[in-house]
């Protein structure tokens, strides 16, 4: 029976805590008093997950019927699905996309559908490389499409494959793929790591393009979601929400398949990272100790391939089928289960130890905006109630934020963290003198349609992701970063934890109150 | 003339007392920096964090599956044949009797033997058939051989022991034995669930029988002899002889089907083996058609007289023993 998440006070008998510091660890001594707040053991998985998926397709929930009613002969059918950034790690063989797009072919071939067109939900991302899709997909499945051109990435400059659908009685304009939109049936599969994933969003901001999803990704709507994981305070949600009815009401018809994951995310040798330190056997103390010296005597861009390599053996705990919202209602329940840790207060200063991974840099470089991003836009918004942090605390994060970017996926983060962060840090500022050029440049555009580079306008989403963090906090400390790059982000570099502590106290006073997030495994505050 | 100095009296209480807590304190804190900091040493428990129920890792939790590999297989060949045979001939001088009744016989067999010694490892282990000795188990007592990480790791790489629950009603323990049986791996089982406390024997557990009907392996019954002169329960290892008395093979069939009736024929047999052994095979045989076998446990009258049947301890007197 897997234990619930709690949080612990530290105490003198407490051994040191483990801090994830990029491609590296650090075992930090809290001062006696700190919350240290741990998440969930992993849940139990589906015992057939095959069987599950099976079941859910014959099965959906909400206003659909079975898949096999929805398909017939002469129809065209599309297959969106999740793209790279899902799950994080990427999980081991087979992948859950695998699995379903699997068994809905079945169905599919079955009913005798000849028109079948499989496409990677991009939005502004990447294009995945073939052996990221074959990973995803599974050889069957991309050898039996790929060669035959009917394997996809949605392309959102592509001006003959998207379609304007309208706007919403929020002026939001929704334009989509056109494959998509144009097809009998669209079925999307989606993989849930945390609460903000799937439900209309799959489709509303997966298969959108720019003049789309700047209705949502953008700083107003990030500073009014309260967080992105509470759907009933998400503007981000609400946008999506609105996009994702009208879609249904455009007479698109999607038939939505969800599955979620348990938080078992490091295989034997790493498994050491997701237990509680006080627990550690001799195994998992020579794990870190090996691990941790391998990996601080390995060249960055080595240790970088190796922690790349690591294939999450993340299980399968629910998976259910049919109209969006209701799919979606069972998902979040099952996301909660999971990740829920309930905390009481808030507290003056948060710490947490940012990985090397985040979903923009999978088989790729976390550079500074990513860590800013993964800190502010995903760690500190892994709440619901109220953040973790008090209105003007401190927010201390530990990695070494190198001042490096990936040439070929982050080419416009590049020029972003050259010419606009050293400029100003304002995200409205930003979104109001930069995004345009940026998200209209020709060679950006160019980049993201032929080659691996995310979209130009990307790095400015990541800094708003930020938006209601920086709103938020008084003040941000990087421990262990490159004080160049952190200062950069106008944010405060420290040698050492201590030194940011002491440092936190000029802002929110002596003997603060300290939380540290501990990550793995994922957890969600349910701060009262 | 010199002035002489009045003797001091020096009070060393107060002196003491200060300097006690100090040297305490400072041995403390000597002997914490000698000792290596977490992760080099282990964690130390949060003193807000309740402690669960330990997770058993020794008991019937060990695992025993590194010791059946074939580097731990050929290690335990070189300790039996180099180490435990020279010193169980010294010390047992074991006569092994019965074995053409194995003849054409091949694994997986269940051995089950009446137990009065922990000498009775070491001689069926050096008395089986080598055909059966190079994969074969012992089921031994999980609160007892496995209550130690050293001592279960001896007993599972020396005689190659697996653990049984004997402690509880647990099937999980004899499913473990039962697969390693299925896997082609004959076991030795004493199933009277320990060594004799008092020179009889006991009744037989059904665990035995229960793996042979699940498994459908032969169940060889076998009667060591003497074993109790060498080293009893509790005493001193002194010089004697041993007798081990292979059985025919009993092969759970139709009517062999229900374990306790099993096990109670198992018992038998063993009974059987004991009377050839204290006669003859033909006064054993027509006592055991007549249903007259003297039972392994002895006669059902006071502790005093059951002890002074075995004569254990006193001058060895010739005459009938019970029954008469």
């Amino acid at each position: 029976m897997p234990r619930p998440g709690f949080v612990l006070e530290v105490d003198r008998s407490t051994p040191p805590t483990l801090l994830w510091h990029g491609e590296g660890f650090r075992l930090e001594r809290f001062p006696t008093g700190t919350r240290v707040v741990y998440g969930p053991e992993p849940l139990e998985p589906l015992e057939d997950p095959d069987g599950a998926i099976r079941h859910a397709l014959l099965h959906p929930v909400g206003d659909s019927e079975p898949l096999p009613a929805l398909l017939r002969p002469g129809m065209r059918l599309t297959i969106a699905f999740d793209d790279i950034s899902l799950p994080l790690p990427p999980m081991r063989a087979p992948d859950v996309r695998q699995r379903v797009i699997e068994a809905v072919l079945d169905l599919a071939a079955e009913a005798g559908v000849d028109d079948v067109v499989l496409i990677a939900a991009l939005a502004l991302h990447r294009r995945m490389t073939e052996a990221e899709l074959r990973h995803a997909l599974g050889d069957r499945v991309y050898d039996a499409f790929a060669p035959y051109g009917r394997l996809w990435q949605h392309d959102a400059e592509d001006p003959r494959n998207l379609v304007h659908l309208g706007v919403t009685d929020q002026g939001e304009d929704v334009e989509l793929n056109k494959r998509a939109v144009e097809s009998d049936l669209l079925v999307y599969v989606n993989i849930n790591l945390v609460a903000m994933d799937g439900g209309h969003k799959s489709v509303a901001t997966g298969l959108a393009s720019y003049r789309s999803l700047r209705h949502h990704h953008n700083v107003r709507t990030m500073q009014h979601s309260r967080s992105f994981m509470d759907q009933h305070r998400s503007e981000l949600h609400s946008a999506n929400w609105r996009m994702g009815r009208f879609i249904a009401a455009s007479g698109v018809k999607v038939f939505q398949i969800e599955s979620t994951l348990n938080t078992d995310t490091f295989p034997g040798p790493f498994a050491f990272l997701q237990k509680r330190e006080w627990e550690w056997g001799v195994r998992d103390r020579a794990a870190f100790i090996a691990s941790s010296n391998a990996l601080d005597r390995t060249p960055p861009a080595l240790a970088r391939q190796v922690l790349h390599s690591i294939r999450a053996p993340h299980e399968m705990t629910s998976v259910q089928a049919g109209e969006v919202e209701a799919v979606h209602a069972l998902t979040t329940e099952s996301v909660y289960r999971q990740q829920l840790v309930p905390v009481e207060g808030q507290t003056d200063v948060l710490t947490m130890g940012l990985p090397y991974i985040c979903p923009y840099n999978v088989n790729s470089i976390m550079n500074p905006i990513l860590v800013a991003c993964l800190g502010l836009g995903y760690f500190f918004n892994l709440y619901r109630g109220r953040p973790l942090v008090r209105e003007g605390g401190v927010v201390i994060m530990s990695h070494p934020t190198p001042w490096e970017f990936h040439p070929v996926h982050h080419p416009s983060y590049i020029d972003f963290f050259e010419q606009v962060l050293a400029e100003t840090t304002d995200p409205v500022e930003i979104e109001a003198k930069f995004e345009e050029v940026f998200a209209t440049d020709p060679w950006y555009i160019h980049l993201y349609r032929t080659t691996y580079a995310y979209h130009g306008v990307h790095p400015f989403y990541m800094w708003y992701w930020c938006a209601h963090a920086l709103q938020h906090l008084g003040g941000v400390i990087v421990v262990g970063g490159d004080p160049r790059a952190v200062r950069r982000m106008g944010f405060k570099p420290a040698s050492t934890l201590l030194d940011a502590l002491e440092m936190a106290e000029d802002i929110v006073g002596r003997d603060p109150s300290i939380t540290h997030l501990h990550n793995p495994p994922i957890l969600l505050a349910d701060v009262t | 003339m010199s002035e002489r100095s009045e003797p001091v009296a020096i009070d060393l209480a107060p002196i003491v007392a200060r300097a006690l807590p100090k040297a305490v304190e400072a041995r403390r804190r000597l002997a914490w920096r000698r000792r290596p900091a977490f992760p080099w040493s282990a964690p130390t428990w949060p003193g807000s964090v309740e402690r669960g129920p330990a997770r058993r890792s020794l008991g019937a939790d060990f695992d025993t599956e590194w010791a059946r590999t074939p580097a731990a297989r050929v290690a335990r060949g070189f300790v039996l044949d180099g180490l435990i045979r020279p010193a169980v001939s010294v010390v047992a001088s074991p006569t092994v009797t019965g074995l053409d009744r194995l003849r054409g016989l091949e694994g997986p067999v269940i051995f089950v033997a009446n137990h009065a010694s922990h000498l009775d490892t070491p001689l069926l282990l050096c008395s089986v058939p080598e055909r059966f000795r190079r994969r074969i188990v012992v089921a031994g007592a999980a609160d007892y051989f496995f209550d130690r990480r050293l001592k279960a790791i001896v007993s599972a790489l020396a005689l190659g022991a697996v653990p049984i629950d004997r402690t509880s009603v647990s099937r999980r323990s004899l499913h473990d034995l039962e697969e390693l049986i299925s896997d082609g791996w004959s076991a030795i089982v004493f199933p009277e669930g320990g060594r004799t406390p008092d020179g009889w024997g006991r009744e037989f557990k059904a665990g035995a029988a229960y793996l042979a009907t699940r498994t459908g392996a032969p169940v060889v019954p076998v009667h060591v002899e003497g074993s109790r002169r060498v080293w009893r329960k509790g005493g001193r290892l002194r010089l004697a002889t041993t007798a081990v008395t292979f059985g025919a093979p009993l092969r759970p069939g139709d009517t062999l089907t229900e374990a306790r009736t099993l096990a109670a024929t198992m018992e038998r047999s063993v009974a059987v083996l004991a009377d050839e052994q204290a006669t003859d095979w033909w006064t054993a045989r027509r006592r055991a058609a007549a249903g007259t076998t003297p039972p392994l446990q002895g006669p059902p009258v006071a502790p005093w007289r059951r002890r002074w049947e075995l004569g254990e301890g006193r001058r060895r007197v010739s005459g009938p023993r019970w029954p008469h």
